[in-house]
């Protein structure tokens, strides 16, 4: 069963702990500016917005590699940049369209999420569940639990 | 290590910046941000140097822990000596803007002597550049931290800035960072602008790559992690009411002070408190509150983000202030409220974001301001004088005179210069609620007798957050005291004190300190840093800095006589609630405090005492 990463913005409090946690596990430094998640703030309306790769079924970024770097991990789902194959063409960075493909000017290589081969380390570290790992095919059961809820069940006389 | 091992020394006067190692000698003792930071200024100033001329030095530092997944590791600590007191100035900010200095590859930057012209610091990694800030010059600090980035193309970069209060040099401007989170108290801003620094901008890439054991690093703070979430305080009633949980508390407690403390409860308590900035406005069907935000790193999030009503006479016709922005906290809210008698929660807004935009300390000034309308209801102020009618409870006039300070105009510059010379220069000193020159924040000495003994001997001035004694007498935190004795009170201080140095040195938040005690941070000092981290050496080194702070401070001339309260907190009782009829206990604690910390009747640490410290 593969899982995806759920994101509910109302809950994060831009602390960026994912960023961290992200860093550490692909690079083993605490640097958010090499995360594959990013917390976008928006000032003035005080919302904080994580963002990163959804794992599209078609997906542009995998598509558009002409060497075939970027691959489907099969027990996850993630596609997944080999960096012994990328050559940091940058084609998928300008064919995604959501941007959750970037560069990486210390490898030379091209870096997305991969999902953490299935313990997403953003998941783990947020602390408000802001990012959880749900099943992908219900991305929405928290949502549908919620109106669930509100239902009147009361039996009708 | 937690460090990079790397200072930069910005010369002003020269417009030269270096890099030198950091004193790991130093390190070991001090650890980081406020320990290791004072360690380097009392090494290199004179304690009777001029706070505001050239051969002041101020240093911006962080500690082992900040830039790291430690909960609220993103803390950096300003060290200067201090314009309003005399004192050592220390004051530490949340934000992004400490995490980000450890990520360009810095530990601590300290400023020397003064530039001809202004100037702002700009660091990309290991490349550091004075730049002319002449087109800054008058600029706000949001204005400035804007222009910034644009200038540089770059909207990842952090900034720390003053605003006019700081070039005006108002004796309580505060450094800003992050548009809305502040290194507060004691007037770091005014040296800053002395120094003809506007701003300071970051941008690191390069992480911190030291820890020495990550693995048991990540376990371990994932496990503090947790201790904070599972607390009623931290995990609870921090994020949803932020600190602004604390005034209908210690409203009931008789401990709020009240119209320049001639008062200990407020009637409007309840129009300014937390659970007002959840409820619906009239006007516009809006709460106050729009959500909370954590600084770096902090799985807390006391940070209030709220939104004024668009149709206040404050901003009816501004609407630069209707945004989402920071604010209200607990400090803030009492200081511009209850010290003045204002319960217009939007009034108070207005006048915090203001204190945001162009650095100001809202206590200090919300204190002051309260001295102002005491001076004018006794009628040793006129209307004439202060340009306005200033009567406790004006919302108008806290508007007014926010503005009239925040850019120097008319009386405003008489207020920036806080309330001891204010009161003094119109003939009532016993006026001014201050210790070593600095205004009390939010509680009574006489309800919480605790804090008496706290402000009196605090290094910066009054202040909470030396030895937030409130945990104790109040939330029962680590265990609970009865705020209206003095008994017990003098070691209860000592621990807080020593243990508060040791959490800020290490780079976090106090606010960790409501979950955790000195043996939780401890194995997260531990897994990050090389060397031996026992609690034995950890509890030496808070007592070490606390002596050293104190050295510092008779060295520039303070004594026994700058330890104590303003005449009215130990003559006049408290009229109402709890406390009805007491007094401070001041003059009890002090000496017994002096006994227990190993100084002489004085109040100077016996040669014994500083033999068993290392200093």
């Amino acid at each position: 069963m593969w899982k995806s990463l759920h994101i509910d913005p109302k809950k994060c409090t831009g602390c960026l702990q994912c960023e961290m946690a992200c860093s550490v596990e692909h690079t083993g430094v605490i640097n958010p500016s090499k995360s594959r998640i990013k917390v976008f703030s928006f000032e003035t309306e005080g919302r904080k917005v994580p963002y990163t790769c959804t794992q599209c079924t078609e997906a542009w970024c995998l598509n558009a590699c002409p060497v075939d770097a970027i691959r489907i991990d099969a027990a996850t789902g993630a596609k997944q940049v080999h960096d012994d194959v990328c050559v940091g063409c940058k084609v998928c960075t300008i064919a995604c369209p959501f941007g959750t493909v970037n560069y990486n000017q210390d490898t030379g290589k091209v870096q997305k999420c991969d999902l953490c081969g299935g313990d997403p380390a953003c998941a783990t570290a947020c602390p408000t569940g802001a990012i959880t790992y749900v099943d992908a095919d219900w991305t929405g059961l928290e949502r549908m639990r919620a109106w669930a809820a509100r239902a009147n069940t009361a039996v009708s006389e | 290590m937690g460090w990079n091992r790397k200072v930069l020394r910005v010369n002003l006067t020269e417009g030269t910046c270096t890099d030198e190692p950091l004193n790991m000698q130093w390190a070991d003792e001090y650890l980081g941000s406020r320990g290791l930071a004072t360690k380097y200024l009392v090494a290199e100033i004179d304690p009777k140097v001029d706070p505001l001329s050239p051969e002041n030095k101020l240093i911006m530092s962080t500690g082992p822990l900040t830039g790291t997944l430690a909960s609220t590791g993103g803390r950096y600590t300003v060290v200067t000596k201090g314009p309003l007191t005399g004192a050592i100035a220390c004051s530490n900010s949340g934000g992004f803007f400490g995490a980000e200095m450890k990520f360009a590859g810095w530990d601590m930057i300290i400023f020397e002597g003064r530039s001809p012209k202004p100037v702002y610091l700009y660091v990309e990694n290991d490349k550091a550049q004075l730049i002319d800030a002449s087109d800054l010059w008058g600029k706000s600090c949001w204005e400035t931290e804007e222009a910034i980035k644009h200038h540089h193309q770059d909207p990842l970069v952090r900034v720390s800035s003053i605003g006019l209060a700081g070039e005006n040099q108002v004796l309580f401007a505060c450094i800003v960072n992050d548009l809305h989170r502040a290194a507060g108290r004691s007037g770091v801003g005014a040296v800053m602008g002395s120094k003809n620094l506007k701003a300071v901008a970051l941008r690191g890439t390069q992480g911190v790559s030291g820890i020495k054991d990550m693995k048991a690093f990540m376990k371990i703070t994932a496990e503090k992690k947790k201790v904070l979430a599972d607390n009623a305080v931290t995990g609870q009633g921090l994020p949803k009411f932020g600190t602004q949980v604390l005034m209908n508390v210690i409203n009931e407690m008789g401990a709020l002070p009240t119209r320049n403390h001639k008062d200990v409860q407020f009637e409007d308590a309840g129009k300014i408190s937390a659970e007002a900035m959840h409820e619906k406005r009239p006007t516009d069907g809006k709460t106050h509150l729009v959500t909370n935000a954590a600084c770096f790193g902090c799985t807390i999030a006391c940070g209030r983000i709220s939104e004024i009503d668009k149709g206040h006479f404050t901003v009816v016709n501004n609407p630069k202030y209707w945004g989402a922005s920071g604010g209200l906290e607990y400090e803030a809210a009492w200081a511009l409220g209850a010290a003045n008698g204002v319960g217009d929660l939007e009034a108070l807004q207005y006048a915090n974001l203001l204190c945001n935009e162009q650095g100001m300390d809202p206590i200090s000034f919300g204190a002051t301001i309260g001295a102002v309308m005491e001076l004018y209801e006794m009628g040793v102020l006129t209307k004439e004088q202060i340009g306005i009618e200033a009567e406790f409870g004006s919302a108008e006039a806290l508007a007014r005179l926010t503005e009239m300070t925040a850019r120097g105009e008319g009386f405003g510059k008489e207020i920036g210069q806080g309330s001891r010379r204010l009161c003094t220069k119109y003939g009532h000193p016993e006026l001014s609620m201050t210790v070593k020159g600095q205004e009390f924040p939010a509680y009574d000495a006489r309800g919480i007798q605790g804090m008496g003994l706290t402000y009196a001997t605090s290094n910066r001035g009054a202040c909470h957050l030396r030895s937030y004694t409130v945990a104790s007498e109040v939330l029962g935190i680590p265990v609970k005291t009865d705020p209206l004795t003095t008994e017990g009170k003098p070691e209860l201080v000592k621990a807080f004190q020593d243990a508060t140095a040791v959490f800020d040195a290490a780079g976090i938040c106090v606010f960790t300190s409501f979950a955790w005690t000195l043996a939780d941070v401890q194995p997260q000092i531990e897994a990050a840093c090389e060397g031996d981290w026992s609690m034995d050496k950890l509890n030496a080194m808070g007592e070490r800095i606390w002596n050293m702070e104190r050295l510092f401070n008779n060295a520039a001339g303070l004594t026994r006589k700058d330890d104590d309260l303003p005449p009215r907190l130990k003559t006049e009782a408290a009229k109402v609630g709890p406390a009805k009829g007491l007094v401070s206990g001041i003059d009890k604690m002090l000496p017994e405090y002096y006994s227990i910390r190993g100084w002489t009747e004085e109040g100077v640490p016996t040669e014994a005492t500083l033999a068993r410290l290392g200093l």
